[in-house]
């Protein structure tokens, strides 16, 4: 009641449902919200709290860490401070599998928000991305302390990280609210997306360097997928100055086009695609 | 808001709206229709095996050119039966539908919400929930957790704070439910049947507050099949029927006409067969009704073998003939307990008739012989219709609970001066 007569008195459109119904200052309000009360519950309320969430990365890398410097051989020989490469990897590709496969059956599981409030229904896989980002900026402490234990020298690029972060994070939004607009028709996105998801894994340079593979037409094909520059970059940025840049790996400026096409349009089709079903979200469930 | 905790003062009907006829929502020609498939297809497997197969759709036309005004500071019903259309009407209102024709315009602030304690997430505290379901009204979380102590305090939750949603009761939830909504700054609100939530005693509160709001500025749209609650909190009321609005006005026409709607075959029969079953009616009003100690003081419950002291002031909507008043008393399983029968006083030449407008105050005292338990008091005013036979209304005055440690065998506790001798098979006493 206090926010101003004039305003209250006139008569407004109603403009319906969407992707951001209800002004800016809500969306984020509630984005922020939703993705802070997540995260303490997830930390605060069980017992062993932030140790679980970095239980996963680590086991993970402990496995493979051992698949692939005691068995195949790979990584001591191929890349410098191979653990520290298999770590911040696995941490990152964590975050963006973890927050798409989460994101998938969110705005079915809100069905309740969905369902009887005017919701600014792009807040719901967004927050799930947005608890994913505190995880890792969580995991990304202990990332840090490994790298400088495993003797990384800090460079001058590390200051780039923020870059890594940005297109990490807008590439998970993306495809987050993409696969959640999409599971609201086609309930056997999240299996499809699963598969797709481990077959990212070990397609996106996580494991080895971009390097190893021999074929140039197989490497192109790799490259395709906007993770493997990334990771590639990343790589010569933080750990090995002397590994090559995204664009070396690639072949040339012609390579890094593709990803960078796929990138954007993978963002314009989610922009377009959840706007679209925004509206109809309510009726559909 | 201000929300006192003791009853409102009850302004007659007319509390909004006569001197300026601002609209606060303006709605023209809404249609919305819902395509319902006939075989639905929601994997990408059923995609690919039948590549070629169209979905068949069944159109359902939920709402049909559907217009009408809320004035500002109304409490505005939206009657209808089951399918009616009504609350897809609530939810396009609210934007959770899209409507496919017609425009919505709506003034001030809308709460986003139709039902309480959408978005209450168990496992966070109860705390975190009320400041989550503010932002959701639309407050800043820094505006919200500066009423956290209002809501709290109002809910009588304040022990309960940092617990866990889910191990709340029902009937807690509802009461922070009802309380969050209350702190949101919203102009226009829409509420989908509340009325029907918690215990007795929240009740109770709740409808003191829907009082107090049909008093005050805000805009109330209320989706509801109960007529009583119609005729006691609404202004205006528009009766939905397929989609189709029919009629919009005042809320005994709006009860009357659903009655007709769903009890019109009933009532022709009764007419051919010339019984007297009394027919639903819409003539009158409770105004205020409540229980007191016997010091006049208003309690909400009376201890085992007290005397039940009431007081009830009834508005005629209509002209009342011959009126009877029924005082009957229901336990929680609905069983009739007992019901007496007052007629009016018609001492120093008074007519036996209300006129329209006019009260009529039912007061005095009842003995109390019930068991232990929860029980309501109903009125039945009963007239004699135009054609000369009755027509009945039944209002809801209140409910209490008789307390007390004494056991009672039933649900009544009767005198009675029994002996049991011991006789011989000739029937002497031995």
């Amino acid at each position: 009641m206090s926010n101003g007569a004039a305003a209250a008195d006139e008569l407004r459109p109603v403009s319906g449902p969407s992707a951001i119904a209800g002004g800016w200052r809500r969306f984020w309000d509630l984005l922020y919200l939703m993705a802070v009360t997540e995260f303490k519950r997830t930390y605060f309320e069980t017992v062993l709290g932030y140790a679980w969430s970095l239980l996963r990365p680590l086991m993970l890398f402990g496995v493979l860490l051992v698949v692939f410097t005691q068995i195949f051989r790979i990584g001591s020989d191929e890349v410098e401070h191979y653990p520290v490469f298999l770590l911040l990897n696995i941490v990152l590709f964590s975050f963006f599998s973890e927050a798409t496969t989460v994101a998938t059956p969110s705005v079915v599981a809100q069905e309740g928000i969905v369902r009887k409030t005017q919701f600014p229904r792009l807040v719901i896989p967004l927050s799930v991305v947005l608890t994913g980002l505190f995880n890792l900026g969580t995991n990304m402490v202990a990332v840090l302390i490994f790298t400088l234990a495993f003797g990384v020298e800090p460079t001058l690029t590390w200051l780039l990280f923020p870059v890594v972060l940005v297109v990490l994070l807008i590439l998970t939004a993306a495809v987050s609210t993409y696969l959640s607009a999409l599971y609201v028709r086609r309930r056997d996105v999240a299996i499809i997306w699963s598969v797709v998801s481990s077959a990212l894994f070990y397609g996106s340079a996580v494991l080895f360097p971009i390097g190893i593979v021999d074929s140039e037409t197989l490497r192109h094909i790799l490259f395709v997928n906007p993770l493997v520059p990334l990771f590639v970059q990343t790589n010569q940025w933080i750990i090995d100055s002397d590994a090559p840049t995204a664009v070396a790996a690639a072949g040339g400026w012609e390579w890094i086009v593709p990803p960078v096409v796929v990138f954007l349009g993978t963002c314009a089709a989610a922009v377009w695609f959840f706007d679209r079903e925004a509206p109809r979200v309510a009726e559909e469930l | 808001m201000a929300i006192t905790q003791d009853s409102p003062e009850i302004v007659g009907a007319n509390g909004a709206g006569a001197a300026d006829a601002q609209l606060a929502v303006e709605v023209r020609d809404l249609e919305k229709s819902f395509r319902i498939p006939e075989h639905r297809i929601d994997t990408f497997k059923e995609r690919a095996v039948h590549p070629f197969q169209r979905q068949d759709f069944r159109e359902l036309r939920a709402l049909r050119k559907v217009s009408f005004d809320v004035r500002k500071g109304e409490f505005f019903g939206i009657v209808g039966r089951n399918g009616s259309g009504k609350s897809t009407l609530l939810k396009i209102l609210a934007s959770i539908y899209r409507a496919d024709a017609g425009s919505i315009r709506m003034a001030g602030r809308l709460a986003p919400f139709i039902e309480l304690g959408v978005g209450f997430n168990q496992d966070l505290s109860a705390r975190e929930n009320v400041i989550l379901n503010a932002v959701m009204m639309g407050l800043t979380p820094r505006e919200a957790r500066k009423r956290v102590d209002a809501v709290f305090e109002f809910a009588e939750l304040n022990d309960f704070r940092e617990q866990k949603l889910k191990n709340y009761s029902s009937g807690m939830s509802v009461r922070l439910a009802f309380s969050v909504m209350l702190q949101a700054d919203a102009d226009v609100l829409l509420i989908d049947e509340v009325l029907a939530v918690g215990d007795a005693a929240f009740q109770q509160k709740c409808t003191d507050v829907f009082h107090e709001m049909r008093d005050s500025d805000k805009t109330i749209i209320f989706v509801t099949h109960d007529m009583i609650a119609v005729q006691n909190f609404c202004h205006r009321a528009m009766l939905l029927h397929d989609g189709e609005l029919l009629y919009t006005g005042e809320p005994e026409e709006v009860a009357r006409r659903y009655y007709r709607l769903n009890f019109g075959g009933v009532d022709r029969e009764r007419t051919e067969a010339g019984s007297t079953v009394p027919v639903p009616d819409v003539h009158a009003r409770v105004v205020e009704a409540r229980l007191m100690d016997a010091d006049d003081n208003s309690i909400s419950n009376v201890e085992q073998g007290e005397p039940i002291r009431f007081e009830a002031v009834v508005e005629a909507r209509v002209e009342l003939n011959e009126p009877t008043f029924s005082i009957n008393c229901l336990n929680a399983d609905e069983v009739h307990i007992f019901g007496i029968e007052q007629t009016l006083n018609v001492e120093g030449g008074r007519p036996d008739r209300l006129e329209a407008g006019q009260r009529v105050r039912i007061a005095g005292e009842l003995e109390n012989r019930l068991a232990p338990g929860r029980y309501f008091i109903s009125l039945w005013v009963l007239r004699k219709s135009n054609r000369g036979d009755l027509a009945m209304q039944a209002l809801s005055m209140v409910d209490f609970v008789v307390f007390g440690t004494r056991s009672v065998v039933g649900t009544i506790e009767i005198d009675g001066d029994l002996d049991a001798v011991p006789i011989d098979v000739e029937g002497e006493e031995r």
